[in-house]
């Protein structure tokens, strides 16, 4: 079953001007988690909102959980967690009274709604932040008492808003741990960033978005595969190198590209270990030895840049 | 009732408010403090009023009335701030009324306003202000007020959720609630100013709320060019009518502005 469908979103700003969706189309099946991926502006943040109830689209349509997001947000709203791009708590208020207050808004009643706030802080290892007003929170521990917020009722369906951007490695790798044990949980999860390596880590699809069009979507492989599978590097001797491009080209059938500073040779190959067992045994018949031999999976920038034909500018943190 | 219960929610979480950060408290009542010892000492002594008991029995119901119009600023800000860092967002996307967070924040003003007026109260007690009507009067005045500044409060939601910053919220503000309760009889009698003036300043809701405050703590109204026009005459019935007007009118643009603030 479906857990988020999204179809043919559009959102337009300044009368018409800027079209942030153009025409977007998603799904999401129940208990996956959809890493939506794009550059700044690509639209991530108007798709959340959305979903969320937070912003009517100009036309198209879209469920969650199976309910009409248009014609019922209220419903929506009792089935979701959001944590969007900003974390969205009261500054002034401690951790603890935040998670009160929005416990008490899901109507848990003042009893559950603080011994709930109390676990969720103990899990994400706030309690003794949860003393002190918001105002005073590291940017990773503010971003987790919103994931927190966003807890409170265990939503069916999560939509987390560039989760980890503004947070150091470290912070990073902890907010990735706890997304991945909220996913066992079997929440339906849509997430948005803007590192491939962390929609690659934490996603179990990928939709690729630029200017408010899905422009790629599949498993992290399959758009890898899309970009032309492996390639087969070699560095070789200088005195190789024309017998070495020979060689490469006929395993590949594809005239190998040559960076001459290191001495590297390249070339796409569909067949994967049988290509790299080939070109090794060659080498021994040519007498040729190799300094490195090897097969590179494309990464997902060389996704980004083949597909939008521009990179993924990825913002500067500045801190 | 989920709109109740969400609202008194709303309420509580401004009432925490306070106790974090209680400069907001002491400021909000340090201030009509001052004004009225300013008004009480330095402005007092050269107006004559020809009031027994003084220039202060006519300055303290101006002064209650120029403090709760400022609930107007007090719930712009306050509301325009929550909109700034998001936080509406999430509100937004809880499973509550939609009206919760807009009524609970003008309760929240009223009940703060509550406080405010009390301290006013026992300071002007201070300076010599002995209403002459009785307990219930007075206290129906104080009702008044509160009342009136709720109505302003709303007023105040529909600038705050309007507003694209802060700073402008603030000069809103301003331009709205100064000239209401300098153009009046707040604080001197209205006959000394040109007569157009006069008839804005009886018209005026700051006006006829100060006389309706006046007439509840026993003074006599004064008035030149416009004596006998309806608002010095009724000023009871024509502020409880403007407050409904202020009410019906801006209580549904808010809750609009408040649904619509996301598109
Ligand atoms: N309120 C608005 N008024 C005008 N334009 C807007 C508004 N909100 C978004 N946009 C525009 O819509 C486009 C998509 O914005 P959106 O915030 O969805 O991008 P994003 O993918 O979330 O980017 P980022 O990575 O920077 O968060 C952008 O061009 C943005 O400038
Ligand atoms: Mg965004």
């Amino acid at each position: 079953m479906k857990s988020i469908i999204a179809e043919q979103l559009v959102k337009t700003y300044d009368k018409g001007k800027i079209r942030a969706l153009d025409g977007l189309n998603l799904d999401v099946e129940e208990g996956t988690v959809l890493g939506v991926l794009g550059p700044n502006g690509a639209g991530k943040t108007t798709v959340v909102r959305i979903l969320s109830t937070l912003l009517r689209p100009d036309s198209g349509a879209a469920t969650v959980a199976g309910i009409d997001v248009i014609k019922n947000p209220e419903k929506v709203r009792e089935v979701i967690g959001l944590s969007g791009q900003y974390a969205a708590v009261d500054e002034i208020l401690t951790g603890y009274d935040n998670l009160v207050m929005f416990g008490e808004l899901y109507h848990l009643g003042k009893k559950n709604a603080i011994i709930r706030a109390n676990e969720l802080l103990e899990r994400f290892s706030l309690t003794d932040a949860g003393k002190r007003p918001i105002k005073t929170y590291s940017g990773g521990m503010r971003r987790r008492l919103d994931l927190a917020a966003s807890l409170i009722v265990k939503p069916k369906v999560l939509f987390l808003d560039e989760p980890t951007t503004g947070l150091d490695p470290r912070g990073r790798q902890e907010m990735w741990g706890v997304i991945q044990e909220l996913v066992k949980g079997g929440v339906t999860l849509l997430l948005t960033t803007q590192y491939l390596e962390e929609a690659d880590q934490l996603a179990d699809e990928i939709a690729v978005i630029d200017t408010g069009k899905v422009i790629a979507r599949g498993t992290s492989d399959t758009l890898k595969k899309q970009v032309g599978g492996e390639r087969l590097e070699v560095v070789v001797e200088a005195a190789h190198v024309a017998k070495t491009l020979e060689i490469v080209e006929a395993i590949s059938g594809i005239k190998p590209s040559f960076d001459e500073g290191l001495r590297q040779i390249s070339a796409p190959v569909s067949t994967g270990s049988q290509a790299l067992f080939e070109v090794l045994k060659a080498f021994d018949s040519a007498g040729i030895h190799a300094l490195d031999v090897g097969l590179k999976r494309p990464s997902l920038d060389d996704v980004f840049l083949s597909l939008t034909g521009h990179a993924a500018e990825i913002k500067e943190e500045s801190k | 009732m989920s709109v109740l219960s969400d609202t008194a929610v709303i309420t509580q979480r401004q009432l925490r408010l306070l106790t974090r950060v209680p400069e907001v408290l002491i400021f909000s009542t340090i201030q009509p403090v001052m004004f009225v010892l300013l008004f009480r000492y330095v402005f007092g002594g050269s107006i004559n009023t020809g009031q027994p008991g003084g220039y202060v029995q006519l300055l303290m119901p101006g002064i209650f009335v120029q403090t709760v119009a400022f609930t107007l600023a007090g719930t712009a800000s306050g509301l325009a701030e929550d909109m700034k860092k998001g936080l509406i967002d999430r509100f937004r996307s809880l499973p509550i009324s939609q009206s919760a967070l807009v009524v609970g924040r003008t309760l929240g003003d009223s009940l703060l306003n509550i406080v405010v007026l009390l301290v006013m109260g026992i300071a002007g007690y201070v300076v010599g202000w002995r209403p002459s009507s009785g307990a219930g009067n007075v206290a129906l005045g104080f009702l008044f007020l509160l009342f009136f500044g709720y109505a302003l409060s709303w007023v105040g939601a529909l600038v705050g959720l309007s507003a694209s910053d802060a700073r402008v919220v603030q000069n809103v503000s301003f331009i709205v609630t100064f000239p209401l309760t300098f153009l009046s009889n707040a604080f001197a009698p209205t006959t000394g100013m040109p007569r157009a003036l006069q008839y804005f300043a009886e018209w005026n809701p700051v006006s006829t709320m100060v006389a309706a405050c006046r007439q509840l703590f026993g003074l006599q109204n004064q008035f030149g060019a416009t004596a006998g026009s309806f608002p010095s005459e009724h000023p009871l019935t024509t502020s409880f009518f403007y407050i409904i007007v202020i009410m019906v009118i801006f209580i549904p643009l808010s809750l609009r502005k408040y649904r619509n603030s996301a598109n």
